[in-house]
């Protein structure tokens, strides 16, 4: 029974793994496609469609400015996240409990809702500008990771390092930055890695704030993918899912996939 | 602040200053455009009825829940976000297990295709699937080429299709959660539920499945509420002729500029998934409590 249990949940795991990676691997194949009609390549394979990418009408634009979006909201959301968490966890905040819940509760808010309260709430008070609205906006979609993945980390964070780092001489600020902040590290690259992610492949909190110039990269791929699809889209996907698989080689060193995975709840 | 920080614990205005950034954050462009937007949902529409001016009108909302065509994207977006939870769960949760009993190796290269997809673009994935799933793709191929169907099937455009990759797309959030508490769960626990005399099913309903309910309603709450109001994958896999909520407030929006039917819309599927949330974390605690009691 309990062998068969656990056979059971094995074969769903396995199961589970190759259907999640089945797409990622068409994505791989149709970019090596040798017509432009995504044919997997059973023939031949061709390069070509990489060296098109660079050529892509407006995307590297729309790639900048979501790295450029994902990469600020992500170092304010860092900073504010982190001093709201250190005064939930440690402070004597009125209200801490609700003031963690309301900060995390953006998490569960439909994002074309957060989308269109947004754009109204600009419109109204007359607040025009394309880029800096995207900014506000993914502030709102990056704090929640950013608070949730802090408050867990200082909560198994021991306070009483820092008063030892102070008796044996250090200033407050020293104190800080020496044992608070390398102890934070690992709760810092996960905070920041998935608040990186949620914002750089965000489509429907940010459709609704775009203009004509200031689009970003989901958005302007997504019209790509409606209007004539071809394999350099695959191509490009491909490289950014290679550039994603060297930052988890590289998280699962520093950090451990199973302790990122652990802030998950 | 940073040379204030001693006196964090004793000084609540410092506190006060700490949530200052992140308080004004939530209540400026979270809280206030989610009040703004309810005001407009309840917004008159324009040419209404003679001798009624501007005012509050629950129009919107009658328009919303009594046209057919709008009550039946209200369903669509519930019967996919039941559908995609209840395959996610029995999937995912005994995945989860096998992840976290999983040694070394083979646990980070099973985190590791939960990662992966889910740091790709969703747009990228649901593309992935209109590949995998038309008539000249690969799954059609394979099909043909083993005999076992005589014609293409017809699978892109379809409920099947749609939930395919919304599954496909939503997983992750139901795995990581589970995870997160299965891995802290000692193994020994149900161990000793056996010693107690405890046969392996009474052991799982009475041990592990109370235990492991926080992380079930997480998951639950996170892929409901992101399939209820999913819009890149309905709109890349079945399109246009099958309206759900969150088309129908995209299309009001950027469409048909109806700020206060678009808005009605927005908060209907807000008050959905705010129930999802509340009933889950309900139904948890009681289960929890009984498993316990």
């Amino acid at each position: 029974m309990r062998t068969a249990a656990l056979a059971f949940s094995w074969a769903m795991a396995i199961l589970a793994c190759l259907f999640l990676l089945a797409p990622l691997l068409v994505i791989a194949a149709a970019s090596l496609s040798p017509t432009p009609v995504f044919d997997l390549p059973v023939g031949g394979a061709s390069w070509k469609w990489y060296g098109r990418i660079a050529s892509l009408e407006g995307f590297w634009p729309a790639l900048w400015l979501s790295l450029q979006i994902a990469l600020l909201s992500t170092a304010l959301s860092l900073v504010a996240g982190t001093m709201a968490a250190v005064a939930i966890v440690r402070g004597r905040l009125p209200g801490a409990e609700a003031f963690a819940a309301a900060l995390v509760s953006p998490l569960m808010m439909p994002g074309l809702v957060l989308g269109i309260a947004l754009l109204q709430y600009f419109r109204g008070v007359g607040f025009t500008a394309s880029w800096p609205a995207l900014l506000l906006a993914h502030l709102v979609v990056t704090l929640p990771y950013v608070a949730r993945t802090m408050i867990a980390g200082l909560s198994r964070f021991d306070f009483t390092l820092i008063e030892a780092a102070l008796t044996l001489g250090c200033t407050w600020p020293q104190s800080v930055l020496r044992v608070m902040i390398p102890a934070l590290a690992p709760s810092f690259l996960v905070a920041g890695l998935f608040s990186v992610l949620a914002s750089f492949d965000n489509y429907p909190v940010s459709i609704f704030l775009t203009d004509v110039r200031t689009k970003t990269l989901p958005i302007k791929m997504l019209q790509y993918i409606e209007e004539a699809p071809d394999p350099t889209l695959a191509a490009l996907s491909t490289l950014i899912l290679l550039g994603t698989l060297v930052l988890l080689v590289i998280a699962d060193r520093a950090v451990g996939l199973s302790r990122m995975a652990g802030t998950a709840e | 602040m940073i040379a204030l920080l001693p006196r964090v614990d004793r000084d609540r205005r410092v506190a006060l200053l700490l949530s200052g950034p992140a308080g004004l954050i939530l209540l400026a462009l979270f809280a206030l455009p989610l009040a703004l937007l309810f005001a407009v949902s309840l917004q008159a529409p324009p040419g209404g009825p003679p001798g009624g001016g501007p005012g509050l009108s629950l129009a919107a909302y009658e328009r919303l829940l009594t046209t057919p065509h709008h009550l039946g994207a209200v369903w669509n977006s519930l019967k996919l976000s039941l559908a995609v939870t209840i395959i996610t769960l029995l999937v995912g949760y005994p995945a989860s297990f096998a992840i976290a009993r999983a040694k070394g190796g083979w646990r980070s290269l099973m985190l590791g295709c939960l990662f992966l997809p889910l740091a790709a673009s969703v747009i990228v994935k649901a593309f992935a699937w209109t590949i995998l799933l038309r008539s000249s793709g690969v799954i059609n191929t394979v099909l043909l080429g083993l005999g076992i169907v005589d014609a293409p099937v017809r699978m892109i455009f379809t409920e099947t299709a749609l939930i395919v990759g919304a599954v496909n797309v939503f997983l992750p959030f139901m795995i990581l959660p589970v995870f997160a508490v299965v891995a802290q769960l000692d193994p020994r626990l149900s161990e000793a539920a056996a010693t107690l005399g405890a046969n392996p099913v009474a052991g799982f309903l009475k041990v592990t499945l109370p235990v492991t309910m926080p992380g079930i309603v997480a998951g639950v709450a996170l892929v409901s509420s992101l399939s209820v109001s999913a819009y890149v994958v309905p709109t890349l896999l079945i399109g246009e002729r099958y309206p759900t909520l969150a088309s129908t407030i995209a299309k009001a929006y950027l469409l048909s500029r109806e700020p206060a039917f678009g808005a009605a819309a927005g908060v209907v599927l807000l008050v959905i998934a705010v129930a999802i949330v509340v009933l889950s974390s309900r139904v948890s605690g009681r289960v929890g409590r009984e498993g316990r009691a």
